[in-house]
C-alpha cells in the first residue's frame, strides 16, 4: 500500500504544474470551509460569551414607560415597579430563583483627586446571582449590610482602572456626591454587552444606602425600582415564567383585561441569540460557496485523471499484458486521484488555518479553528476524489489489452 | 508428453466497413513446450493477431485455445490475468518500457501484481537483469539505455517471473543487425534453459535461429516446417571477432 502510494505521488510528480492547477479547486473549498467553520464558531463562542456576562436565564423586567437603555421617565408617569415587587416575585412563581430590583443612574465617582463618571447600580445582593457576577478582588456586600444601610461599593473593572489604575481599590475610599463609601471588591470583567456598552464601567452599592445618600427620592417613590432582573431556575421555560410574570404584573397593576401591559419583560439572551442566528444564516451562505468550489474542483480531478488515462493508455496496456487485473488498475487511478484530492485538501486546511488567524490578527474578528470541521474537509476532499475519479479510474480499468497497447 | 499450445480452428475476424476481416482463419497447431517457434509472413498477414491471441491479450472470434491444457475462453478473468502474469513472458517491438521508472523497477512490475514483497521483487529483477547482461545499468531510466538495451530490459521483464513461454512481435525489428543477433542469442540461452519462445520476424535470418517456422499469408498458416537452427552465438563470434 505505502509504495502504491508512492507510485501514485510519482505519477503526481510527473506533471507538477497540471497536479497543482488541478488541486486548486479543492484547495479553494477546504480552506473557504475551514474560515467559514471559525468565522462562525467565533462569532457564536463571543455571541455565547455575551450571552454568559449579561446573565444566563435572565429576564428584565422594566417599567413601561421606559426604554431599553434610555433613562427618561416620561413626564408626568409615575415609576410602576417597586422593591415590593421584586420580594414578591420569587414568592409566587415557583421557577424563579431569584429577582432583584434595580435602580441606576449616572455619577460622578470621586477618588483622591482622580473622578469619573459611571453608572451606579443600587440594588441587593440577588443581582449579583441574577447577572453572574464574580469578584476579581474583594467580596460582595451581604444582605444584613445591605438592609441596614452600609456604605461599601462594589467596583467594576473599568472605573478601577480609570479611578485607581494599577493600585488595588480594596479596603479604599471614594465619593459620590461627597459622601464616602468603603470599597470591598471589584467585580470580574464582563465586556462589552451586544449593545456595545461597556459592562464594566459600573458601580454597584447597596439600594437603601442609595436611597438614603445618592438617589434620593420623594417619599412617595422611595421603594421604586427602575428595572427588576429575574433569574430563572436552569431547565425552565424562560417563556413559561415570561408569561406569568406579564400576568403578576396585570394583577398587582389591577390591569384591565383591554388595557396594554404597564411592564415590559425582555429577555436579553435571546437579543443575542438573534445575532448567533445571523451569524450562522452567513455561515451558511459560505458553506454553500465552499460546496460548490469542492464541486468544481472534483470536477477538475476529474477531467484531469481522464486526460491522464488517454496519455497513458499504452502503460495501461503494458499492465493488463504483464499480470495486472482489472482491479488492480482500478485501485490505482483511484489512488492518484483521491491523493491529489487529498493534496488539495491538505494546502487547503494549512491556508485556511493561516487565513482564519490572518483574520483574527488583522480585520480583529474573533475567530475559532473547529478540528471537526477540518478533519470533516479533509474526508470531505478524499471523498471527492473517490467520486470524481471513479469514473475515470473505471474507464482505465475497462481498457482492452491490445487496444491500449496499439494506442499512439 | 501434452503440448504447451494447442489451437483448433482458431480465427479472429476484424470487423471493416461493411464486412469482415479475417485476421486469422482457421488455424490448427501445437507447439510444444520447449520449442523455439518463429511466425513469419508479409505485413498484415495475421501474426500480431496470432501472437496476441496466443498471449491471452485478445479473444478468438472463433476456435479453441488451450495454454498448458487449459482453456483460456473458459477461465475468469483473473485466472486469464495470472496467466498473463506468470506463464507468459511478452516482448515488443517497440519495448514498451515505462519511460520514468529506472531498469530495475521496469523489471520489478510485473511482480507487482503477484504481492510479492518488495525485497524479493527487487532481488529477482536484479537477478533478471544479470541474465540478460545488464547488471551494470539498473538505476538507467529508459531514456538513458540504447535500444539493445532497453530490448534487453524488456526481455528481463518478461522473464522475471519465470514464465514457461516467451511471446515476442518482431524483437529486432528496431534494432541494428549486430544487437539483433545478440538478442537472438539470448534466446537461444533460454529456450535452452526450458523456454518455450514464440518470435514474429518479417526477418529469415532470424527466423533461422528457430527450430521451426510458421508461414502466414492472409490469415491462413500456409507453411509449417522444422529445421536444425543456426547457433547465434557462434555466427556473432564469426561476424563480429
Ligand atoms: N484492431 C483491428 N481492427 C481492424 N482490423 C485489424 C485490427 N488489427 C489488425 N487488423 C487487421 O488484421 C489483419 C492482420 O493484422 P496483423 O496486425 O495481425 O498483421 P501482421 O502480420 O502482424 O502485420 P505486420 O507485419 O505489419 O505487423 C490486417 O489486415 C489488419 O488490418
Ligand atoms: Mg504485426
Amino acid at each position: 500500500m505505502a509504495e502504491a502510494l508512492l507510485a501514485a505521488l510519482g505519477a503526481l510528480a510527473a506533471n507538477k504544474l497540471r497536479a497543482a492547477l488541478t488541486a486548486l479547486g479543492i484547495f479553494i473549498g477546504v480552506a473557504a470551509v475551514i474560515v467559514t467553520v471559525a468565522v462562525g464558531a467565533g462569532a457564536r463562542q463571543q455571541v455565547l460569551a455575551q450571552i454568559q456576562s449579561l446573565g444566563a436565564n435572565l429576564l428584565v423586567v422594566w417599567g413601561a414607560n421606559v426604554r431599553l437603555g434610555g433613562v427618561s421617565m416620561g413626564a408626568g408617569q409615575r415609576p410602576n415597579l417597586s422593591w415590593d415587587d421584586a420580594q414578591e416575585i420569587p414568592r409566587q412563581i415557583a421557577a424563579v430563583q431569584v429577582a432583584a430590583g434595580t435602580s441606576r443612574q449616572q455619577q460622578q465617582v470621586v477618588a483622591g483627586n482622580q473622578n469619573w463618571s459611571t453608572t451606579v447600580v443600587a440594588t441587593d445582593p440577588d443581582y449579583f446571582v441574577a447577572h453572574d457576577w464574580t469578584t476579581q478582588e474583594g467580596r460582595f456586600f451581604t444582605n444584613e449590610e445591605a438592609m441596614s444601610g452600609r456604605k461599601l461599593v462594589l467596583l467594576g473593572a473599568t472605573v478601577v482602572e480609570n479611578l485607581f489604575g494599577d493600585e488595588d481599590p480594596v479596603g479604599r475610599e471614594i465619593r459620590i456626591r461627597s459622601t464616602p463609601f468603603e470599597v470591598i471588591g471589584v467585580l470580574g470583567r464582563k465586556g462589552q454587552n451586544p449593545m456595545g456598552q461597556d459592562q464594566d464601567d459600573v458601580v454597584i452599592m447597596p439600594f437603601w444606602t442609595a436611597r438614603r445618600s445618592v438617589m434620593g427620592a420623594p417619599r412617595a417613590f422611595a421603594r421604586a425600582v427602575g428595572t427588576i432582573s429575574v433569574k430563572v431556575h436552569e431547565g425552565e421555560s424562560m417563556s413559561d415564567v415570561e408569561e406569568e410574570l406579564r400576568q403578576f404584573f396585570r394583577q398587582r397593576h389591577r390591569v384591565a383585561a383591554n388595557e396594554p401591559d404597564t411592564v415590559s419583560i425582555r429577555n436579553l439572551s435571546e437579543i443575542a441569540a438573534t445575532r448567533d442566528a445571523s451569524a450562522r444564516t452567513l455561515s451558511l451562505l459560505l458553506a454553500a460557496v465552499a460546496a460548490v468550489s469542492l464541486l468544481v474542483g472534483g470536477i477538475g480531478v476529474m477531467n484531469i485523471m481522464l486526460v491522464s488515462v488517454t496519455e497513458r493508455t499504452r502503460e495501461i496496456g503494458l499492465r493488463l499484458a504483464v499480470g495486472a487485473r482489472r482491479r488492480d488498475i482500478l485501485r490505482q487511478f483511484l489512488l492518484e486521484a483521491v491523493l491529489l484530492a487529498l493534496l488539495g485538501g491538505a494546502v487547503g486546511v494549512i491556508v485556511g488555518i493561516g487565513l482564519a488567524h490572518t483574520l483574527a490578527g488583522v480585520a480583529g474578528w474573533p475567530v475559532l479553528i473547529q478540528w471537526d470541521a477540518v478533519a470533516l474537509a479533509v474526508t470531505v476532499s478524499a471523498l471527492t476524489g473517490l467520486f470524481f475519479g471513479y469514473y475515470p479510474a473505471r474507464r482505465a480499468a475497462r481498457l482492452d489489452p491490445i487496444t491500449a497497447l496499439r494506442h499512439e | 508428453m501434452s503440448a504447451l499450445i494447442e489451437t483448433q480452428d482458431l480465427t479472429r475476424h476484424y470487423p471493416s466497413g461493411e464486412g469482415v476481416v479475417a485476421a486469422l482463419e482457421g488455424l490448427d497447431l501445437e507447439i510444444g513446450p520447449g520449442e523455439f517457434v518463429a511466425a513469419m509472413g508479409p505485413s498484415g498477414s495475421g501474426k500480431s493477431t496470432f501472437l496476441n491471441l496466443i498471449g491471452c491479450l485478445d479473444q478468438p472470434t472463433r476456435g479453441r485455445y488451450r495454454l498448458a491444457g487449459e482453456d483460456v475462453a473458459a477461465l475468469p478473468p483473473d485466472r486469464v490475468a495470472a496467466l498473463r502474469g506468470e506463464q507468459i513472458g511478452f516482448v515488443f517491438q517497440s519495448f514498451n518500457l515505462l519511460p520514468r521508472s529506472d531498469a530495475l523497477a521496469n523489471v520489478e512490475m510485473p511482480m507487482l501484481y503477484r504481492g510479492l514483497p518488495r525485497r524479493i521483487r527487487r532481488e529477482r529483477a536484479a537477478i533478471a537483469l544479470e541474465r540478460v547482461g545488464l547488471g551494470q545499468r539498473m538505476h538507467h531510466t529508459p531514456s538513458q539505455l540504447s535500444g539493445g538495451q532497453q530490448q534487453r530490459v524488456a526481455i528481463a521483464r518478461a522473464l522475471v517471473n519465470g514464465p514457461g513461454l516467451l511471446l515476442a512481435d518482431e524483437p529486432t525489428g528496431a534494432l541494428d543487425s549486430r544487437t539483433g543477433l545478440e538478442i537472438m542469442a539470448l534466446f537461444q540461452a533460454l529456450n535452452r534453459a526450458g523456454v518455450a519462445i514464440l518470435c514474429v520476424t518479417h526477418d529469415a535470418d532470424v527466423a533461422a535461429f528457430a527450430s521451426r517456422t510458421l508461414r502466414f499469408r492472409d490469415g491462413k498458416m500456409i507453411e509449417d516446417s522444422r529445421y536444425q537452427p543456426v547457433d547465434a552465438e557462434a555466427m556473432l563470434r564469426q561476424k563480429f571477432q
